[in-house]
């Protein structure tokens, strides 16, 4: 059995403690990065939120984690919205298998 | 093009020849790998897209409800009543293979969804009923998205690793063998005709010897 994780700042991830996520409130990228890296080691999550104003702010760190199995770290919004973040992902990943990006252009 | 550099003797082209076949053999099982892991992740990343365009909507408005229940409940009153969910969320997962990549596939049933609240009415409001219902609602599309998400990524690695070696093969490794195979070939020829040169060279040295022998009776006739 595995938990699920969330990483955000305190607000974005106040929502999710009553779920029974375990949630691991961050102020800063620095300090998400060290979260994660833990998070990681310790195999015990199979997913792990963060919040894309984060995600944004450590690309090293999640190409790390791209292409193990698990755990799956998934990006959502924050408490200020969507912003583009995870869509940019896939962008990037169709831009990665296809050669060009097939599905989100308009 | 740096060229194979082999020794041109039958042996090394009918190893080449070998090598070959191997080579176009892998390199047409690659292709079909190729453009079937490119049909999964098309599929994949399409409900991916419109997953995540559902989730990052419904989550702004649990988000939206959650903020009016903050605002109507004391921030320490909110602060414990979230503090002990009822149930920890766990989730089975289980490796599957699909197409040679390991993906996860998570199975959610857990009790979380829905009815969470592990919390006393005297100090909260209605507000963060209804906002914790909206966020255990979009949950299992979270993990589903989450699930999904990560397939398409190991699957983008693995096409554009399978691409590379598609390409490496048809570009690189047979052309050069045809070449080395050729130069071989042409050198086999080149001695083969050497040879009959040769052999015909001899000939006619013995024919002229015979002759010269038969004829020596005459020696003033030249």
């Amino acid at each position: 059995m595995y938990k699920i994780g969330m990483i955000g700042d305190s607000e974005s991830i106040q929502g999710f403690m009553a779920l029974g996520f375990s949630t691991f409130a961050v102020s800063t990228p620095a300090d998400a990065a060290q979260t994660l890296a833990a998070l990681v080691k310790s195999e015990e999550y199979a997913v792990i939120f963060m919040t894309e104003e984060l995600c944004a702010a450590l690309p090293e760190e999640l190409a790390r984690y791209k292409d193990m199995p698990l755990p799956a770290i998934t990006a959502i919004p924050g408490k200020s919205g969507s912003i583009g973040y995870g869509m940019t992902a896939l962008k990037h990943a169709t831009e990665r298998a296809v050669g060009t990006d097939i599905l989100f252009q308009e | 093009m740096a060229e194979i550099r082999v020794n041109p003797t039958r042996m090394e082209l009918k190893k080449l020849k070998a090598r070959y076949a191997t080579a176009r053999r892998g390199h047409k099982l690659l292709k079909d790998k190729r453009d079937e892991l490119m049909r999964c992740f098309l599929a994949v990343v399409r409900e991916c897209k419109s997953l995540r365009y559902e989730v990052e909507t419904a989550l702004g408005a649990a988000r939206g409800a959650f903020s009016l229940a903050a605002a109507t409940t004391h921030p320490k009153m909110l602060a414990t009543a979230l503090l002990l969910p009822r149930t920890e969320a766990k989730i089975e997962v289980s490796l599957k293979n699909r197409m040679s990549v390991t993906v996860p596939v998570l199975h959610t049933e857990i009790g979380a969804a829905g009815d969470a609240a592990n919390y006393g009415f005297a100090f909260t409001s209605g507000e963060l009923d209804s906002a914790i219902a909206a966020f255990g609602e979009i949950l299992p599309k979270m993990l589903q998205m989450a699930q999904l998400e990560k397939e398409a990524m190991l699957l983008a690695e693995e096409i554009e690793r399978t691409r590379r070696r598609v390409n490496a093969l048809e570009h690189i490794m047979m052309p050069r063998y045809l070449a080395a195979i050729k130069s071989i070939e042409m050198k086999l020829e080149e001695n083969e005709r050497g040879n009959i040169t040769r052999l015909m060279k001899v000939k006619d040295m013995i024919l002229h010897a015979n002759l010269a022998q038969k004829y020596s009776f005459f020696p003033d006739e030249e």
